[in-house]
């Protein structure tokens, strides 16, 4: 950033400006004027679009790359990001994608990589209808599925599917530090049809460099990653630190081979639950810890049957007093019998019932 | 107020079907006022499922509009000659702040659009009350309980009698007065009104402490930027036309408050517009609601510039209706309000501006005197006026 640039950046961020800004605060009149101009929040221009894996009858997946603001902060390999697009013009809907380009600075172009998921409305919207020029809302860079500053002498990496992309983050950030050590790369994929970033592992594969690179296919006849396998490809692995990255299956598959060792990194993304439209299931209270056995009333009554004061109003859906941000799970709205799964969603309680498991940040 | 009957009230239920004794206000039977709220219902239903881009594009116009106008306002205030240009676009700012996007965003109405910059939970208006304040005190008692005297504390706002039903004293005597004065410092007033001062007076609450210590905390702060950013800091900045920018942004909060009091007045103190007794809506359904919000509000007529600069609120009607429906919708929902309403021989209460004012200024000098004819007497617990001091 040039000193201009941060001159400019700090008078935007001083109380003064907030002062001349307030209520509304600064960015409410600096996005008006162009979309790339933040004092505080993040949000980028997609500038890219590279289809990864393209199989007909098959969810494709593509590799975004962004331009942020001047107010990202930068990331660590491994880290992930909110993401918000408007779809349709108006729908404001915000997920969780993993950052699949090396460590980035302050400002500095990323870029995130995913399967257009056939039940999600963000990643469809992001492979299959985003243009470059759109506009995504974005957080800074979030978790702490990262490599340590101090990168061990010989690392694993185990992947599965889409779960690729921190560990491939990481490969990469590894090569431009020219880390000197060994690595060894195990990618679970359902055939080489379907491989992320096939190419440039093959690559890597090629030149060495201590780099290990090992492609499994179930369709070819590939072998689970159980103990025995894992201590064939590398003997003495309990003692290796591992980043493991993938579905639920092969998390839990690979989970027990490393029981005992402390040396293995977990990171998955659980699928949003789907409704099963009844009655059952449990219902918890994040911020209280309190749960419940779901009794198919109003997620309010619910609440205060579990002990808990949650704020309300109206208690017949029009005054807002109740909103609540639900976690997960599915709600039926009571009085248009609407339902809705979509996680970290905003829902007035009162007239919220849940269908199955659901928590609800209060 | 009788404490007997508030819990019962206090949560209406989301209740479909009428099985209360309905008093001789409600010209509709039980199943009739069924029909009627299912009515209202299916309305509800479908524009919700309507709601899109066209929705979306139309808020954002109208902020980009508000921030133009003010910063319009705010930079003309360097140029002396254009001191009323400057004025009138700031005072065109804040009415469009307060109406049309932060009333409307603070009642919901864009929550569906995920954009936290319009979701009622993070939005703070240009006016002194803060947002979280005025929403408990608007939102939930004033749309829950809607001209329920003794209930709804925006009958007279604890300071007017604007209802038969209020009894006289010889406080009220000053009634128009202190309608002029709460016109004139509206924003105060509204701020104020979120403490209870009436209960304040009356020493059942106190000013900073207790349940008020919160609403305190948040006035204090809230009033704090304000005042600082229209009396203090745009006014420096101006170097050396200092007094003309603190008069001008004054003025502006002025005509706001003048504008935005009228209109407000509008929604319902017009003759013909019915209020209803604790005991009358205890137990109350959804369609009891909804005609209870029907006849508890008065619409004002006009051009498509007057709906804009009222927040829609010239269709009080039908925000009350809907309150959590984007106001651009509610025109063309009030054709089909007016529809049902003549089948179901019902009253829509409508008139221009200079009728519906004319109505609620007869309203404010009468009711300053004692009623002319004794009433009935009427049960206890309805009459009590929210202030008494």
């Amino acid at each position: 950033m040039s000193i201009v640039a941060n001159a400019t950046t700090r008078v935007l961020r001083s109380r003064f400006a907030a002062t001349l800004a307030t209520p509304h605060g600064v960015d409410r009149y600096l996005e008006l004027v162009n979309p790339m101009w933040a004092a505080n929040e993040v949000r980028a221009r997609i500038v890219d679009i590279t289809r990864e894996v393209d199989v007909p009858g098959h969810p494709p997946v593509a590799t975004i790359t962004l331009q942020p603001t001047s107010t990202w902060r930068g990331h660590r390999a491994g880290q992930h990001v909110q993401l918000g697009v408007e779809v349709d013009g108006a729908r404001r809907t915000t997920r969780v994608f993993t950052v699949s380009s090396p460590d980035s600075k302050g400002g500095d172009r990323f870029t995130i990589t995913m399967r257009a998921n056939p039940d999600g409305v963000v990643s469809r919207f992001l492979v299959e209808r985003a243009q470059v020029g759109t506009m995504v809302h974005l957080s800074q860079a979030q978790g702490e599925f990262v490599l340590p500053d101090h990168v061990p002498d010989h690392i694993i990496f185990i992947t599965g599917g889409s779960g690729i992309t921190p560990a491939m983050s990481m490969l990469r950030s590894l090569q431009r530090r020219t880390h000197r050590g060994r690595v060894t790369f195990l990618h679970y994929a359902q055939s080489p049809e379907h491989q992320i970033f096939a190419a440039e592992l093959e690559e890597i594969r090629r030149s060495g460099y201590g780099i290990d690179v090992h492609l499994v296919y179930p369709e070819q006849g590939g072998r689970n990653f159980s103990a025995l396998e894992l201590e064939r490809i590398v003997p003495g692995y309990r003692d290796i630190d591992t980043w493991l990255c993938g579905p639920a299956g092969l998390v839990d598959a690979v989970r027990p081979a490393f029981e005992g060792s402390d040396k293995l990194h977990v990171e998955y993304f659980k699928p949003p639950a789907v409704s099963n439209g009844n009655a059952e299931g449990d219902v918890s209270f994040t911020r209280s810890g309190a749960t419940a056995v779901n009794s198919g009333a109003t997620l309010l009554e619910q609440a205060e049957a579990a002990g808990l004061t949650p704020q309300f109003g109206c208690r017949m859906g029009i005054c807002f007093s109740c909103t609540a941000t639900k976690k997960e799970g599915t709600v039926r709205n009571v009085l248009t019998g609407e339902t809705s799964s979509l996680p970290d969603e905003d829902i007035r309680i009162c007239v919220s019932s849940p269908e199955g498991d659901c928590s609800v940040d209060l | 107020m009788t404490s007997v009957i508030q819990p019962s009230i206090e949560r209406p239920p989301v209740k479909t079907k009428t099985d209360q004794v309905l008093s001789d206000k409600y010209t509709l039977t039980a199943e009739q006022l069924d029909a009627f709220g299912d009515e209202m219902d299916a309305i509800r239903q479908r524009v919700v499922a309507d709601l899109g881009e066209v929705d979306a594009n139309y808020i954002r116009k109208v902020v980009k509009y508000q921030r133009a106008f003010e910063v319009a306002g705010r930079v003309m205030f360097y140029l002396p000659p254009l001191w009323p240009a400057a004025v009138a676009s700031l005072s065109v700012s804040k009415i469009l702040d307060n109406m049309e996007i932060g009333h409307n965003v603070m009642h919901g109405q864009y929550d569906w659009m995920g954009d936290p910059a319009l979701n009622s939970r993070m939005f703070d208006w240009d006016t002194m009350a803060p947002a979280e304040n005025w929403k408990y005190g608007h939102n939930y008692m004033h749309h829950t309980y809607t001209n329920i005297v003794g209930k709804d504390r925006d009958v007279g706002y604890g300071i007017l009698r604007m209802d038969e039903e209020q009894e006289w004293r010889p406080y009220y005597l000053g009634n128009p007065v202190y309608a002029f004065l709460l016109m004139m410092f509206f924003e105060w007033g509204v701020m104020l009104h979120d403490l209870e001062t009436e209960e304040v007076l009356a020493g059942r609450r106190h000013l900073w402490k207790g349940e008020n210590a919160p609403i305190m905390r948040r006035i204090r702060k809230k009033v704090g930027k304000q005042v600082l950013k229209d009396y203090v800091v745009f006014p420096l900045l101006t170097g050396p036309f200092f007094l003309s920018t603190l008069a001008g942004n004054a003025v502006a909060n002025l005509v706001r408050n003048i504008w935005t009091f009228n209109i407000i007045f509008c929604g319902h103190f017009p003759a013909g517009v019915a209020t209803f007794s604790i005991e009358e809506t205890e137990n109350e359904s959804r369609g009891g609601w909804y005609y209870r919000q029907l006849l508890g509000s008065a619409n004002i007529t006009g051009s498509k510039l007057m709906h804009v600069m009222s927040g829609n609120l010239s269709h009080q009607i039908e925000h009350h209706l809907f309150p959590d429906i984007p106001a651009r919708r509610y025109p063309e929902l009030s054709v089909e309000v007016q529809e049902i309403c003549q089948r179901y021989g019902l009253q829509y209460n409508t008139g221009p501006l200079h009728k519906q004012l004319g109505s609620v200024a007869a309203k404010i000098f009468r009711l300053a005197l004692p009623d002319r004819k004794a009433k009935g007497d009427s049960p206890a617990g309805v009459t009590e006026t929210p202030l008494a001091a």
